[in-house]
């Protein structure tokens, strides 16, 4: 028998404790599965698969119990449906994302837009070193949690006033979690900057749009991860426009690629750790000077964990 | 004005209960409804302008509570 080992050349097949048994994971960018897509994986996991399939953290479905006979078949079949498989191992993952803007209302920027674009320009690229995750979420309150990952991108808005439009209702002040807004003189809303969040709520709850966005784009933290010993990544830039996200990455990718060379298998928030958040905060400025921040920290170690770090 | 009393009414029961009275007026009625503070008077504003109402301003009362008026928006 002949197994087309070109299938595996992505991983995504991933080796179970049963003979001849693997996991599949699918490619499923930010989460977002079109019914016929769902359909054609229940027919292909029943037909091949195990009993169930497991809903993977980042969002992917995994064909559980797949005999490695049937990879061929099991990745012919999930075509019919445009249904692809994912990565594993050394290479950029597939990006995980919230559900967006088109029907979530917190939502402030096209999450579901840019995961889709990062996964048809970078998807599996090999980082030749670890895994590389990238997630998007669509507004400061984070449900993907991105700066858990080695790029993680949040949406945010800077609100503005327009006073002529203004009612004074103070909604936009009592909606302000962070209290960055109170009535002032009159009842006229007053921003103060500095405990503003770019949640965009008060532009959201204004009855007459006088509250607006100034500015939207992604704030981008760098150099998290989990696992073993978990980082935060830290703020290396805010405000990205949305169109230059995929450029943002390949520039990282490349910083990685380069900084890490000979130094095994190690995830880019250790190459940060090692050479201070500076160098790559430059680097990444030379393309993106408005959105880069002037200074920041290096990834921040969850340092409570078992077994000391070397 | 009609008050709508949705104090003790959590989310999103309240904004349910403040739609289904709203569809039983005609467009450009205005309403007053009474929402408690926290969760409420931050969730159910924003839901009925999303649903096409229009709001016309937010008071808060002696007991602590929140008075939003509403003006019924198109069918």
């Amino acid at each position: 028998m002949t197994i087309d080992l070109n299938n595996l050349k992505a991983g995504g097949f991933i080796k179970e404790r049963g003979k001849d048994l693997f996991t599949v994971r699918l490619r499923v960018p930010g989460g977002r599965m079109a019914i016929p897509r769902l359909k054609k994986i229940a027919e292909v996991a029943e037909k091949y698969g195990g009993e169930f399939v497991h809903l993977s953290v980042r969002q992917s479905i995994e064909l559980i119990n797949i005999n490695f006979k049937h990879f061929a078949a099991v990745v012919e079949e999930l075509g019919e449906a445009s249904q692809k498989v994912a990565s594993c191992g050394a290479r950029v993952r597939v990006p995980v994302a919230c559900g967006g803007c088109e029907y979530n209302p917190n939502g402030l920027v096209d999450t579901q837009k840019s995961a889709l674009e990062v996964d048809q320009k970078l998807f599996g690229a090999p980082t030749g070193h670890h895994k590389f995750k990238v997630a998007f979420a669509g507004c400061p309150f984070d449900c993907p949690k991105s700066a858990t990952n080695d790029v993680g991108f949040q949406g945010a808005v800077v609100p503005k006033l327009d006073p002529a439009a203004c009612i004074r209702c103070g909604l936009c002040a009592k909606n302000c979690t962070p209290g960055a807004i109170i009535m002032g003189e009159g009842s006229k809303p007053l921003l103060d900057p500095h405990p503003c969040i770019w949640c965009g709520d008060c532009v959201k709850v204004c009855p007459t749009g006088a509250w607006e966005a100034k500015r939207t784009g992604y704030n981008v933290r760098i150099g998290g991860k989990w696992g073993r010993n978990p980082t935060v990544g830290t703020l290396f830039a805010t405000l990205l426009p949305q169109e230059d996200v995929v450029e943002f990455i390949t520039r990282v990718l490349a910083w990685y690629k380069d900084k890490a060379e000979g130094l095994g298998r190690i995830r880019l928030g250790d190459i940060i750790i090692k050479e201070g958040p500076q160098p790559l905060l430059e680097y990444l400025r030379e393309k993106f000077p408005a959105s880069v921040v002037a200074e920041t920290i290096p990834p921040q170690i969850i340092d409570n964990q078992i077994g000391a770090r070397r | 004005m009609t008050t709508i009393d949705l104090r003790g009414v959590c989310c999103p029961i309240n904004f349910v209960k403040a739609k289904l009275a709203l569809e039983e007026l005609t467009t450009g009625d205005v309403v007053e409804i009474l929402l408690d503070d926290g969760e409420p008077v931050k969730n159910v504003p924003r839901s009925l302008k999303g649903e096409g109402h229009k709001l016309l301003g937010l008071k808060e009362t002696a007991e602590g509570h929140y008075l939003l008026t509403v003006e019924k928006g198109e069918e």
